[in-house]
Protein backbone atom coordinates (compact mmCIF):
# COMPACT_ATOMS: atom_id res chain seq x y z
CA UNK A 1 0.00 0.00 0.00
CA UNK A 2 1.42 3.57 -0.69
CA UNK A 3 1.13 6.20 1.65
CA UNK A 4 -1.57 7.71 0.49
CA UNK A 5 -3.69 4.64 0.50
CA UNK A 6 -2.56 4.71 3.78
CA UNK A 7 -3.80 7.97 4.76
CA UNK A 8 -7.35 6.92 2.83
CA UNK A 9 -7.50 4.12 4.56
CA UNK A 10 -7.14 6.15 8.11
CA UNK A 11 -9.52 8.99 6.95
CA UNK A 12 -11.98 6.42 5.79
CA UNK A 13 -11.74 4.37 9.43
CA UNK A 14 -12.13 7.48 11.15
CA UNK A 15 -15.18 8.07 9.21
CA UNK A 16 -16.56 5.19 10.54
CA UNK A 17 -15.65 5.94 13.86
CA UNK A 18 -17.47 9.36 13.97
CA UNK A 19 -20.46 7.58 12.46
CA UNK A 20 -20.52 4.82 14.65
CA UNK A 21 -20.40 7.29 17.69
CA UNK A 22 -23.47 8.76 16.43
CA UNK A 23 -25.70 5.64 16.39
CA UNK A 24 -24.53 4.86 19.59
CA UNK A 25 -25.89 8.38 20.91
CA UNK A 26 -28.73 7.62 18.66
CA UNK A 27 -29.61 4.71 20.68
CA UNK A 28 -28.54 5.99 23.85
CA UNK A 29 -31.35 9.01 23.37
CA UNK A 30 -34.05 6.31 21.73
CA UNK A 31 -33.36 3.76 24.51
CA UNK A 32 -33.68 6.67 27.09
CA UNK A 33 -36.78 7.92 25.73
CA UNK A 34 -39.10 6.13 28.58
CA UNK A 35 -36.80 6.39 31.56
CA UNK A 36 -38.13 8.09 34.42
CA UNK A 37 -35.90 6.83 37.22
CA UNK A 38 -32.54 8.44 37.73
CA UNK A 39 -30.29 5.32 37.91
CA UNK A 40 -31.94 3.68 35.16
CA UNK A 41 -31.14 6.86 32.88
CA UNK A 42 -27.26 6.90 34.61
CA UNK A 43 -26.94 3.56 33.59
CA UNK A 44 -28.04 4.11 29.92
CA UNK A 45 -25.11 6.49 29.58
CA UNK A 46 -22.82 4.14 30.46
CA UNK A 47 -23.21 3.03 27.27
CA UNK A 48 -21.93 6.38 25.85
CA UNK A 49 -18.16 6.53 27.06
CA UNK A 50 -17.32 4.85 24.42
CA UNK A 51 -19.13 6.84 22.39
CA UNK A 52 -17.02 9.77 23.60
CA UNK A 53 -13.79 8.63 22.00
CA UNK A 54 -15.14 6.85 19.07
CA UNK A 55 -16.07 10.39 18.43
CA UNK A 56 -12.88 12.26 19.15
CA UNK A 57 -11.17 9.67 16.83
CA UNK A 58 -13.65 10.42 14.19
CA UNK A 59 -13.63 14.37 14.48
CA UNK A 60 -9.93 14.56 14.69
CA UNK A 61 -9.14 11.48 12.17
CA UNK A 62 -11.41 12.61 9.14
CA UNK A 63 -10.50 16.07 9.87
CA UNK A 64 -6.59 15.45 9.74
CA UNK A 65 -6.34 12.43 7.18
CA UNK A 66 -8.73 14.44 5.05
CA UNK A 67 -6.43 17.63 4.75
CA UNK A 68 -3.54 15.31 4.50
CA UNK A 69 -4.61 13.32 1.68
CA UNK A 70 -5.89 16.90 0.18
CA UNK A 71 -2.34 18.12 0.31
CA UNK A 72 -0.74 14.37 -0.73
CA UNK A 73 -2.84 14.51 -3.93
CA UNK A 74 -2.12 15.49 -7.14
CA UNK A 75 -5.94 15.70 -8.00
CA UNK A 76 -7.66 17.22 -4.96
CA UNK A 77 -6.69 20.64 -3.63
CA UNK A 78 -7.74 22.04 -0.33
CA UNK A 79 -9.37 24.79 -1.42
CA UNK A 80 -11.33 22.61 -3.87
CA UNK A 81 -14.75 23.65 -3.50
CA UNK A 82 -16.36 19.93 -2.96
CA UNK A 83 -13.19 20.12 -0.31
CA UNK A 84 -13.83 23.25 1.52
CA UNK A 85 -17.73 22.22 1.47
CA UNK A 86 -16.93 19.11 3.36
CA UNK A 87 -15.04 21.36 5.48
CA UNK A 88 -17.54 23.40 6.22
CA UNK A 89 -19.72 20.73 6.69
CA UNK A 90 -17.54 18.86 9.31
CA UNK A 91 -16.97 22.89 11.65
CA UNK A 92 -21.29 22.70 11.53
CA UNK A 93 -21.66 19.27 12.81
CA UNK A 94 -18.81 19.64 15.38
CA UNK A 95 -20.41 22.81 16.80
CA UNK A 96 -24.14 21.25 16.95
CA UNK A 97 -22.45 17.62 18.26
CA UNK A 98 -20.91 19.71 20.82
CA UNK A 99 -24.54 21.32 21.56
CA UNK A 100 -26.08 17.80 21.79
CA UNK A 101 -23.31 16.55 24.09
CA UNK A 102 -24.29 19.54 26.44
CA UNK A 103 -27.69 19.13 26.68
CA UNK A 104 -27.63 15.21 27.58
CA UNK A 105 -24.48 15.49 29.36
CA UNK A 106 -26.64 17.52 32.15
CA UNK A 107 -29.01 15.16 31.41
CA UNK A 108 -26.64 12.36 32.66
CA UNK A 109 -24.90 14.54 35.43
CA UNK A 110 -28.40 15.52 36.75
CA UNK A 111 -29.66 11.66 37.01
CA UNK A 112 -26.18 10.95 38.79
CA UNK A 113 -26.58 14.01 41.15
CA UNK A 114 -30.39 12.81 42.51
CA UNK A 115 -28.54 8.89 42.58
CA UNK A 116 -25.97 10.69 44.83
CA UNK A 117 -28.78 12.70 46.81
CA UNK A 118 -30.48 9.05 47.47
CA UNK A 119 -33.61 10.40 45.20
CA UNK A 120 -33.71 7.14 43.29
CA UNK A 121 -37.35 7.62 42.36
CA UNK A 122 -39.33 8.53 39.25
CA UNK A 123 -38.33 12.05 38.00
CA UNK A 124 -40.65 13.48 35.91
CA UNK A 125 -38.03 16.16 35.40
CA UNK A 126 -35.43 14.09 34.55
CA UNK A 127 -37.37 12.66 31.69
CA UNK A 128 -38.65 15.98 30.25
CA UNK A 129 -34.87 16.92 30.10
CA UNK A 130 -34.40 13.74 28.33
CA UNK A 131 -37.34 14.83 25.30
CA UNK A 132 -36.17 18.11 25.20
CA UNK A 133 -36.94 18.81 21.41
CA UNK A 134 -33.62 20.72 21.56
CA UNK A 135 -31.16 17.86 22.11
CA UNK A 136 -33.63 15.66 20.01
CA UNK A 137 -33.20 18.56 16.75
CA UNK A 138 -29.76 19.55 17.75
CA UNK A 139 -28.83 15.56 17.46
CA UNK A 140 -31.27 15.20 14.20
CA UNK A 141 -29.14 17.62 12.80
CA UNK A 142 -25.73 16.32 13.10
CA UNK A 143 -26.62 13.23 11.29
CA UNK A 144 -27.85 15.12 8.68
CA UNK A 145 -25.03 17.32 8.50
CA UNK A 146 -22.65 14.03 8.98
CA UNK A 147 -24.88 12.20 5.99
CA UNK A 148 -24.38 15.36 3.58
CA UNK A 149 -20.64 15.20 4.52
CA UNK A 150 -20.68 11.33 3.04
CA UNK A 151 -22.41 12.82 0.14
CA UNK A 152 -20.11 15.33 -0.54
CA UNK A 153 -16.99 12.82 0.14
CA UNK A 154 -18.69 10.03 -2.12
CA UNK A 155 -20.09 12.54 -5.21
CA UNK A 156 -17.22 14.68 -4.67
CA UNK A 157 -19.43 17.77 -6.98
CA UNK A 158 -16.91 20.23 -9.10
CA UNK A 159 -14.27 17.51 -9.15
CA UNK B 1 -6.08 4.14 -7.16
CA UNK B 2 -6.32 7.88 -6.07
CA UNK B 3 -6.83 8.40 -10.27
CA UNK B 4 -9.07 5.79 -10.46
CA UNK B 5 -11.50 7.48 -7.43
CA UNK B 6 -10.97 10.97 -8.92
CA UNK B 7 -12.41 10.14 -12.12
CA UNK B 8 -14.79 7.45 -10.84
CA UNK B 9 -18.40 7.75 -13.58
CA UNK B 10 -21.09 9.50 -11.69
CA UNK B 11 -23.18 6.47 -11.76
CA UNK B 12 -21.56 4.49 -9.43
CA UNK B 13 -21.93 7.11 -7.26
CA UNK B 14 -25.03 6.28 -5.53
CA UNK B 15 -24.39 2.20 -5.41
CA UNK B 16 -21.31 3.62 -3.20
CA UNK B 17 -23.14 5.57 -1.03
CA UNK B 18 -25.36 3.17 -0.18
CA UNK B 19 -22.83 0.27 0.50
CA UNK B 20 -20.90 2.75 2.81
CA UNK B 21 -23.98 4.36 4.28
CA UNK B 22 -25.01 0.42 5.13
CA UNK B 23 -21.45 -0.36 6.15
CA UNK B 24 -21.34 2.34 8.32
CA UNK B 25 -24.02 1.66 10.13
CA UNK B 26 -23.46 -1.86 10.81
CA UNK B 27 -20.44 -1.02 12.37
CA UNK B 28 -22.26 1.43 14.64
CA UNK B 29 -24.61 -1.10 15.42
CA UNK B 30 -21.99 -3.51 16.37
CA UNK B 31 -20.11 -0.93 18.40
CA UNK B 32 -23.64 -0.34 20.44
CA UNK B 33 -24.33 -3.80 20.96
CA UNK B 34 -20.55 -5.06 21.99
CA UNK B 35 -20.65 -1.83 24.28
CA UNK B 36 -24.01 -3.08 25.92
CA UNK B 37 -22.96 -6.33 26.00
CA UNK B 38 -19.17 -6.04 27.48
CA UNK B 39 -21.40 -3.33 30.35
CA UNK B 40 -23.83 -6.59 30.88
CA UNK B 41 -21.24 -9.06 31.03
CA UNK B 42 -19.41 -6.79 33.75
CA UNK B 43 -22.39 -5.86 35.83
CA UNK B 44 -22.99 -7.65 39.03
CA UNK B 45 -26.41 -5.98 39.43
CA UNK B 46 -29.21 -7.79 37.58
CA UNK B 47 -30.87 -4.86 36.40
CA UNK B 48 -28.09 -3.96 34.95
CA UNK B 49 -27.15 -6.87 33.05
CA UNK B 50 -31.06 -7.66 31.55
CA UNK B 51 -31.07 -3.75 30.58
CA UNK B 52 -27.47 -4.05 28.92
CA UNK B 53 -28.67 -7.16 27.18
CA UNK B 54 -31.57 -6.03 25.65
CA UNK B 55 -29.74 -3.36 24.67
CA UNK B 56 -27.38 -5.33 22.79
CA UNK B 57 -30.35 -6.99 21.61
CA UNK B 58 -32.44 -4.45 20.18
CA UNK B 59 -28.76 -2.96 18.08
CA UNK B 60 -28.52 -5.96 16.88
CA UNK B 61 -31.69 -6.53 15.58
CA UNK B 62 -33.01 -3.33 14.34
CA UNK B 63 -29.47 -1.49 13.29
CA UNK B 64 -26.93 -3.95 12.56
CA UNK B 65 -28.99 -6.35 10.87
CA UNK B 66 -30.66 -3.90 8.24
CA UNK B 67 -27.72 -2.39 7.75
CA UNK B 68 -25.79 -5.32 6.67
CA UNK B 69 -28.43 -5.94 4.12
CA UNK B 70 -27.78 -2.53 2.77
CA UNK B 71 -24.50 -2.73 2.72
CA UNK B 72 -24.60 -6.37 0.66
CA UNK B 73 -27.11 -4.78 -1.48
CA UNK B 74 -24.90 -1.66 -2.11
CA UNK B 75 -22.05 -3.80 -2.41
CA UNK B 76 -23.36 -6.24 -4.86
CA UNK B 77 -24.55 -3.17 -6.96
CA UNK B 78 -20.93 -1.31 -7.06
CA UNK B 79 -19.87 -4.70 -7.89
CA UNK B 80 -21.58 -5.08 -11.01
CA UNK B 81 -21.57 -1.39 -12.16
CA UNK B 82 -17.47 -1.43 -11.97
CA UNK B 83 -17.65 -4.81 -13.85
CA UNK B 84 -15.87 -7.16 -11.33
CA UNK B 85 -17.61 -9.76 -12.88
CA UNK B 86 -16.13 -10.14 -16.17
CA UNK B 87 -12.76 -9.79 -14.26
CA UNK B 88 -11.06 -13.73 -13.75
CA UNK B 89 -8.50 -12.24 -10.99
CA UNK B 90 -9.94 -10.20 -8.52
CA UNK B 91 -7.83 -8.43 -6.60
CA UNK B 92 -7.02 -8.86 -2.23
CA UNK B 93 -9.23 -6.21 -1.16
CA UNK B 94 -12.20 -7.67 -2.83
CA UNK B 95 -11.64 -10.71 -1.15
CA UNK B 96 -11.60 -9.66 2.37
CA UNK B 97 -14.29 -7.68 1.67
CA UNK B 98 -16.25 -10.80 0.61
CA UNK B 99 -14.94 -13.57 3.01
CA UNK B 100 -15.17 -11.02 6.50
CA UNK B 101 -18.78 -9.73 4.57
CA UNK B 102 -20.31 -13.34 4.61
CA UNK B 103 -18.37 -14.28 7.39
CA UNK B 104 -19.78 -11.55 9.83
CA UNK B 105 -23.49 -11.57 8.64
CA UNK B 106 -23.06 -15.64 9.47
CA UNK B 107 -21.85 -14.22 13.03
CA UNK B 108 -24.56 -11.45 13.42
CA UNK B 109 -27.40 -14.11 12.76
CA UNK B 110 -25.73 -15.71 15.29
CA UNK B 111 -25.04 -13.25 17.60
CA UNK B 112 -28.81 -12.16 17.21
CA UNK B 113 -30.41 -15.24 18.05
CA UNK B 114 -28.03 -15.66 20.81
CA UNK B 115 -28.62 -12.07 22.32
CA UNK B 116 -31.94 -12.64 22.07
CA UNK B 117 -32.39 -15.92 24.12
CA UNK B 118 -29.65 -14.93 26.33
CA UNK B 119 -31.28 -11.35 27.30
CA UNK B 120 -34.98 -13.50 27.47
CA UNK B 121 -33.34 -15.90 30.00
CA UNK B 122 -31.76 -13.07 31.77
CA UNK B 123 -34.84 -12.01 32.43
CA UNK B 124 -36.59 -14.71 33.81
CA UNK B 125 -33.60 -16.28 35.60
CA UNK B 126 -33.42 -12.94 37.56
CA UNK B 127 -29.20 -12.61 37.70
CA UNK B 128 -27.85 -15.67 36.30
CA UNK B 129 -25.16 -14.88 34.46
CA UNK B 130 -26.30 -15.85 31.37
CA UNK B 131 -23.36 -18.06 28.91
CA UNK B 132 -25.60 -17.14 25.90
CA UNK B 133 -25.03 -13.46 25.94
CA UNK B 134 -20.61 -13.82 26.84
CA UNK B 135 -20.56 -16.33 23.86
CA UNK B 136 -22.52 -13.50 22.01
CA UNK B 137 -20.30 -10.66 23.27
CA UNK B 138 -17.25 -12.61 21.73
CA UNK B 139 -18.70 -13.33 17.86
CA UNK B 140 -20.08 -9.90 18.16
CA UNK B 141 -16.50 -8.21 18.96
CA UNK B 142 -15.20 -10.54 16.54
CA UNK B 143 -17.57 -9.26 13.81
CA UNK B 144 -16.53 -6.03 14.75
CA UNK B 145 -12.77 -6.59 14.18
CA UNK B 146 -13.21 -7.95 11.29
CA UNK B 147 -15.34 -5.44 9.66
CA UNK B 148 -13.12 -3.10 11.14
CA UNK B 149 -10.38 -4.88 8.42
CA UNK B 150 -12.57 -4.62 5.69
CA UNK B 151 -13.07 -0.78 6.16
CA UNK B 152 -8.85 -0.81 6.08
CA UNK B 153 -9.63 -3.27 3.43
CA UNK B 154 -11.90 -1.51 1.15
CA UNK B 155 -10.32 1.91 1.58
CA UNK B 156 -6.72 1.27 0.83
CA UNK B 157 -6.95 -1.51 -1.42
CA UNK B 158 -4.09 -3.62 -0.82
CA UNK B 159 -2.89 -6.07 -3.64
Amino acid sequence: MSFYEWLLALHVLAAFSLVAALVLYSFVIAAGWNLVVPSDVSRMFRLSRVGDVAIAVGAIGTLVFGIWLAIDSDDYQVWDGWVIAALVLWALSMETGRRTGAVYNGVRDRARALVAEDRDSPQPELNAMLRSSTGLALHAATVVLIVALLVVMIYKPGA
Amino acid sequence: MSVLAAIRPDDWNFPLLVHVLGATLLVGGLLTAVVALFLGWRRQRNADAVVFGRVAFRSLLFVAFPAWWIMRIGAEWIYSREGWDDVDSEPDWLGIGYITSELGGLLLLVSIILAGLGARRLARTGGEASTLLRVATVLVAIALVAYVVAVWAMAGKPG
